[in-house]
């Protein structure tokens, strides 16, 4: 028994086994999770040079984004994080696989959702505005960096499903326990990740 | 029964409804930054330097938010680990950043 924890919902005294074994390999997780935090770092810096002298007299930020879209996509967002954590309470303290099932199936719904919001703003992009990711250094670096979120966010929703069949299969014990503690992590911090992009390229873009 | 749950620190020591309390706390905490800085732009109140100053910092309190409340990192000692790793992840992004964009600004106004 150690006084070693890790980051998201700890089992604790509710699976004692488990919580032991969680303890390296959440950690692991984490060190993933903060590279995945440097790669977005990095497309960040690359768009924060790129949007003020990359547009290379197609449309500029102020011209393309809306606020309306990008808050709806942020609320979803952000309350499929919170349904995640109804789901890692569910984890926790039930037996049963119901609650978790159905605070998954929320989560993954508003995921949906997110999704469909986001690859419409880029059609909209590309037919109305004219503005592909060839037009200009701007736009390259905004896919990739948009693109880059939105397929983290699907990988999570592939696992989700692949943590739905399993749950249904080996019911809600210690393996399962530990995956889906790694999911929860990898779905906040997409989250995080999803609070610089409004702010940094939506908000920061459409302000004057 | 008291020496099993020192174990667990505080934050997920308190059962199950007070974790509740917690991530609905995070939520709404969450929900109120977000609104406040969409509206600070969608009622253009903020513009320029302005701007990045006050949208950046409802970014990183809600980016701590979330850490305090989504992913339980907080200051006590059994999560010190878990802290400097995001510390050390967060010296390294912003000596990315920060050098990234002072080169590319640099070159860009030398052209």
């Amino acid at each position: 028994m150690t006084d070693h924890h890790h980051p998201g919902l700890n089992l604790g005294h509710t699976d004692r086994s488990t919580h032991a074994a969680a303890e390296e390999m959440i950690f692991g997780f984490w060190i993933f999770l903060m590279s995945d935090m440097v790669l977005f770092a990095l497309l960040f810096a690359t768009y924060a040079a790129m949007s003020v002298h990359g547009v290379a007299g197609g449309p500029a930020p102020a011209d393309l984004f809306e606020l309306k879209s990008a808050l709806y996509q942020t609320l979803l967002l952000l309350t499929s994080s919170f349904t995640f954590g109804m789901a890692s309470l569910a984890l926790k303290y039930r037996k049963d696989t119901g609650r978790l099932l159905f605070w998954m199936g929320v989560t993954f719904l508003l995921g949906a959702g997110f999704l469909v919001l986001e690859a419409r703003d880029w059609v909209k992009m590309v037919t109305e505005h004219n503005a592909p990711p060839q037009r200009s250094g701007f736009l390259s670096i905004y896919y990739l960096l948009t693109g880059t979120h939105f397929a983290h966010v699907s990988a999570g929703m592939i696992w989700m499903a692949v943590m739905a069949v399993q749950l249904a299969v080996f019911g809600n014990d210690g393996p399962v326990k530990l995956r889906l503690m790694r999911l929860a992590l990898f779905w906040h911090m997409l989250d995080v990740v999803w609070i610089g992009i409004f702010t940094f390229v939506i908000l920061l873009g459409v302000a004057p | 029964m008291n020496t099993r749950d020192t174990y667990i620190p505080k934050s997920e020591n308190q059962g199950a409804k007070r974790e509740f309390v917690s991530y609905i706390k995070g939520g709404i905490a969450s929900l109120v930054l977000t609104l406040a800085a969409f509206g600070l732009v969608a009622f253009d109140m903020v513009s320029g330097l302005g701007a990045l100053a006050a949208l950046g910092g409802l970014a990183i309190v809600q980016i701590v938010i979330q850490f305090r409340y989504f992913l339980h990192i907080d200051l006590q000692k059994s999560h010190r680990d878990d802290l400097q790793l995001i510390l050390f992840t967060g010296l390294i992004v912003s000596l990315m950043i920060g050098g990234t964009l002072w080169i590319l600004f640099d070159q860009h106004a030398r052209m």
